[in-house]
C-alpha cells in the first residue's frame, strides 16, 4: 500500500514524512519524526499521556489519525522548555514533587500548559477540571494540582 | 495493519463511499474509530472522512437547534445559546475528548459511553442521515434502535427543540470516578409543564439496555399529574420496567436495577 505525504508544523518547525494509512498521530511523532515526549499509554483515549496541543487545543494524538493534521501546528512537550530554561510549568512540576515515575508527566504538562494558555488564573476547581482526562497512578493529584497553580501564581523559582 | 483512508470534500460522496463498502467507517472525531484501529479491529479496512462545513455547523438562533454531525462537545460547552446542553457535554470524557469527540460520533458510541445521545434521545431529536438512498430524517428512537444496521449510513446532523425552561430538561450522570468517569448509568428527563400538570414527558436512559432506551413506564407514571412526591414515587418505582442492563467493571447489572429508581427520583425532585 502506497504511503501518504504529510507535511505539518511540529513545534514551530515544519516538517514532512512519509505514514501509512491509519497511522495515528503518536506514532508518526515518536517513530517518523523522533519526538519521544509523547508516551503510549492506552491507546483507548482513557489515560492522556500522549496529549498534545493541535493549533493550541488539546487533543489525544493517539486517536488523531496523522493526516488529519496536515498544515496545521502541532506542540510537544518537546518544544515547551525555553532554551537551556524549563517551562515555568516543568520548574513547578520539579519544585512541587508533581512528578514520580514520570509516565504521565508530558500529557499533565501538556493539558496545563492548554489551560494556562486560555486561563492564566485558573481556579483549583478549573485545574482539576483540566487534567481530568490524564490518569496518574503515582502521586494522588495533589502535588500536580498544587504544581499547576503555582506555575499559575508565578510562585515558581524559574 | 494500514487502512485506506479516503477524503471527500462533501457529505453526500463520504456517505456514497461509506454505503458501497461494508468495511468502511466514518471517521469523526477519531475517539471511537482510532481506538478501534489501535486495537487491531481488522474489520476496518477504509476509514472515510469528509471536510465539508455543513457537517460542523451550529444553528441555535431559534427554537430549534441543529448540531452538525461534527460538532464538538467543547464547541456546544462554548456556545451560550446551547446552556441546555451545556450539562451532557461537560459529562463526557476529560477536556481533549471534548476537543475531539463528535454529536455524531456519540451517537454510536457503545455503552457505557454515548451520554450525549441520552440528553438528544429525552429531548427527542431527530437524526438526519445520508445513505446509498439519498438523504432523511429518522427519529432517533428508531435511530437507536437500528444502530447496528447504520453503519453505512452518515449521519449529517441532529436536530431538537429548546426546552422551554432550565427546569423542563435535566440530566444526570452517575460515574464512581470523580471529576470523571466512565457511566454507571445515565439519566435525562423532558417534563414539559402544563396548567400545573406534565403532558408529554420523556424519560432517556443510558447503560441500562444495549442501547440508550426511553423509560416508558415512568413516562406513563407522570403524564397527566403533577410533580408531586406520589407521582415521583410512581415513576421511580416503575424505573426499571423494560430495561436489560449488563454487567461491566463500573457497575453489575443488579446494581444498576437498584440505583435507577433512586436516582431517577433525585433528577425528578430536583436533588443534587
Amino acid at each position: 500500500m502506497s504511503k501518504i505525504p504529510l507535511q505539518f508544523r511540529h513545534n514551530g518547525r515544519d516538517v514532512a514524512i512519509f505514514v501509512e494509512g491509519g497511522t495515528n498521530l503518536l506514532v508518526a511523532l515518536r517513530e517518523l519524526i523522533g519526538d519521544m515526549t509523547p508516551k503510549f499509554g492506552c491507546g483507548q483515549g482513557g489515560c492522556g499521556t500522549c496529549s498534545v496541543l493541535v493549533d493550541g487545543e488539546l487533543h489525544l494524538s493517539c486517536l488523531t489519525l496523522a493526516e488529519t493534521v496536515a498544515g496545521r501546528s502541532i506542540e510537544t512537550l518537546d518544544g515547551m522548555k525555553q532554551g537551556p530554561n524549563l517551562h515555568p510549568l516543568q520548574r513547578a512540576f520539579a519544585d512541587h514533587f508533581a512528578a514520580q515515575c514520570g509516565y504521565c508527566t508530558p500529557g499533565m504538562l501538556m493539558a496545563a500548559k492548554a489551560l494556562l494558555n486560555r486561563n492564566p488564573s485558573p481556579s483549583r476547581d478549573e485545574v482539576v477540571e483540566a487534567i481530568s482526562g490524564n490518569i496518574c497512578r503515582c502521586t494522588g493529584y495533589e502535588p500536580i494540582i498544587n504544581a499547576i497553580l503555582a506555575a499559575a501564581g508565578g510562585r515558581v523559582s524559574a | 495493519m494500514a487502512v485506506t483512508v479516503k477524503t471527500f470534500t462533501s457529505a453526500s460522496e463520504a456517505a456514497g463511499a461509506l454505503s458501497s463498502d461494508r468495511s468502511a467507517r466514518y471517521l469523526g472525531g477519531g475517539t471511537l474509530v482510532m481506538r478501534a484501529l489501535n486495537e487491531g479491529d481488522v474489520s476496518i479496512s477504509t476509514v472515510v472522512r469528509a471536510q465539508d462545513q455543513a457537517l460542523t455547523r451550529i444553528d441555535a438562533s431559534g427554537p430549534r437547534i441543529t448540531l452538525g454531525a461534527g460538532v464538538t462537545f467543547a464547541r456546544i460547552l462554548a456556545e451560550r445559546d446551547l446552556a441546555f446542553l451545556h450539562a451532557p457535554a461537560r459529562s463526557i470524557g476529560g477536556p481533549a475528548v471534548r476537543n475531539m469527540g463528535t454529536v455524531g460520533g456519540n451517537l454510536f458510541a457503545p455503552t457505557p459511553y454515548g451520554d450525549f445521545t441520552v440528553a438528544l434521545l429525552a429531548l427527542d431529536a431527530t437524526v438526519a442521515v445520508q445513505g446509498g438512498f439519498g438523504a432523511r430524517d429518522i427519529p432517533i428512537e428508531e435511530f437507536l434502535q437500528a444502530r447496528d444496521r447504520q453503519a453505512g449510513t452518515l449521519v449529517l446532523s441532529v436536530s431538537c427543540t429548546r426546552p422551554g425552561s432550565a427546569e423542563t430538561f435535566r440530566y444526570r450522570k452517575i460515574a464512581r470516578i470523580k471529576p470523571k468517569g466512565g457511566s454507571v448509568i445515565t439519566l435525562a428527563a423532558y417534563l414539559p409543564i402544563s396548567g400545573g400538570r406534565i403532558a408529554g414527558a420523556r424519560i432517556a436512559l443510558g447503560s441500562m439496555a444495549p442501547t440508550q432506551i426511553r423509560a416508558r413506564a415512568a413516562e406513563r407514571a407522570l403524564e397527566g399529574r403533577s410533580l408531586d412526591a406520589a407521582t415521583i414515587a410512581a415513576a421511580a418505582s416503575a424505573a426499571t420496567e423494560g430495561t436489560s442492563p449488563s454487567d461491566n467493571a463500573l457497575g453489575s447489572a443488579w446494581y444498576r436495577r437498584e440505583i435507577v429508581g433512586v436516582h431517577l427520583r433525585r433528577l425528578l425532585s430536583g436533588q443534587d
